[in-house]
């Protein structure tokens, strides 16, 4: 009998981990056995339900597709759900993640740069030296110069349009405008 | 400080290559000696596993800052852990000695 793997899982990128390991309930449960929730549910929940953000652009985040996130999503809101009504403890742990650092971008040099020593400040660009240096969250990792097709991707809700890349779905790209999912225009 | 920079070609005219791993040639440059070693990459023709092996090759130069114009999801955690700062410009134009004069503010 041949017993294939479930594919390798894409590692979700972790940018704020949890600083604790995990919650106790007051009163009693103590004893039980813990709900275990891997770091990207708990990242899941950080995104969407505490920096309010939409899927998309959540999902955009981590690093996987959307249905991806969902999921992850779904089962971090069950897990946290049974260890609320069964009264047992919270320990974050294990999970298909990679930790990433900090981006910087430079606004003189137009570069982006993390920061792995993070004991110290970030003061100045490592490039060029400049000061004009600011915390941003996604580099974004296409050029915008690459194959160029007459199709577009649109934005339902507001109408915003941009030029379709090749290989890339319009269903994966986020209005810049209103932050929701795209479609390729025309369907 | 020793900053390894991606080449498309072997000389200091030579245009930033914009991948990593997979990368022609690295500059290596010192900003205090203000010298430079020039070595090619042997891992670009690499089947899988380039970044990993360009990340030995420059780890063992003792560079502490690698610009590049993209970096794979699969070396950002290994240069995490070994401290070595990632600048990405994504200018294709840029030459290797425009990148120096930038450094050496």
């Amino acid at each position: 009998m041949l017993i294939t793997m479930p594919r390798q899982k894409r590692l979700r990128r972790m940018v704020n981990p949890p600083q604790f390991a995990g919650f106790h309930p007051v009163g009693g449960g103590s004893e039980q056995q813990p709900v275990l929730i891997p770091y990207e549910e708990y990242e899941a929940i950080r995104l969407c339900d505490y920096d309010l953000l939409g899927q998309a652009e959540a999902s955009v985040i981590m690093g996987v597709s959307r249905p991806t996130f969902t999921r992850i999503y779904e089962s971090a809101r069950r897990n946290v759900a049974e260890a609320f009504v069964l009264c047992r403890p919270i320990v974050f742990e294990g999970g298909k993640v990679y930790f990433d650092s900090d981006w910087f971008h430079c606004s003189d040099c137009r570069c982006w740069f993390n920061h792995p020593l993070k004991a110290e400040a970030v003061a100045e660009c490592p490039l060029c030296g400049g000061s004009k240096v600011e915390v941003c969250d996604v580099i974004p990792i296409d050029k915008e110069e690459e194959q160029v097709s007459y199709e577009y991707c649109y934005c339902e809700k507001c109408g915003f349009e941009k030029p379709h890349r090749h290989g890339q779905p319009c269903r994966n790209e986020i209005c810049p405008t209103c932050g929701v999912q795209m479609r390729r225009k025309g369907s | 400080m020793k900053v390894a920079i991606t080449s498309s070609g072997n000389s200091l005219d030579s245009k930033l290559d914009q991948r990593f791993g997979r990368c022609s040639f690295f500059v290596i440059y010192d900003i205090e000696s203000k010298g430079f070693e020039v070595i090619p990459n042997p891992a670009r023709d690499a089947q899988e596993g380039a970044g990993p092996a360009a990340v030995q090759l420059v780890a063992s130069k003792g560079v502490s800052k690698i610009v590049s114009g993209e970096f794979g999801v699969k070396i950002k955690p290994i240069l995490d852990s070994l401290q070595i700062q990632l600048i990405v410009l994504k200018d294709s134009e840029k030459t290797i000695n425009d990148v120096i004069e930038m450094l050496n503010h």
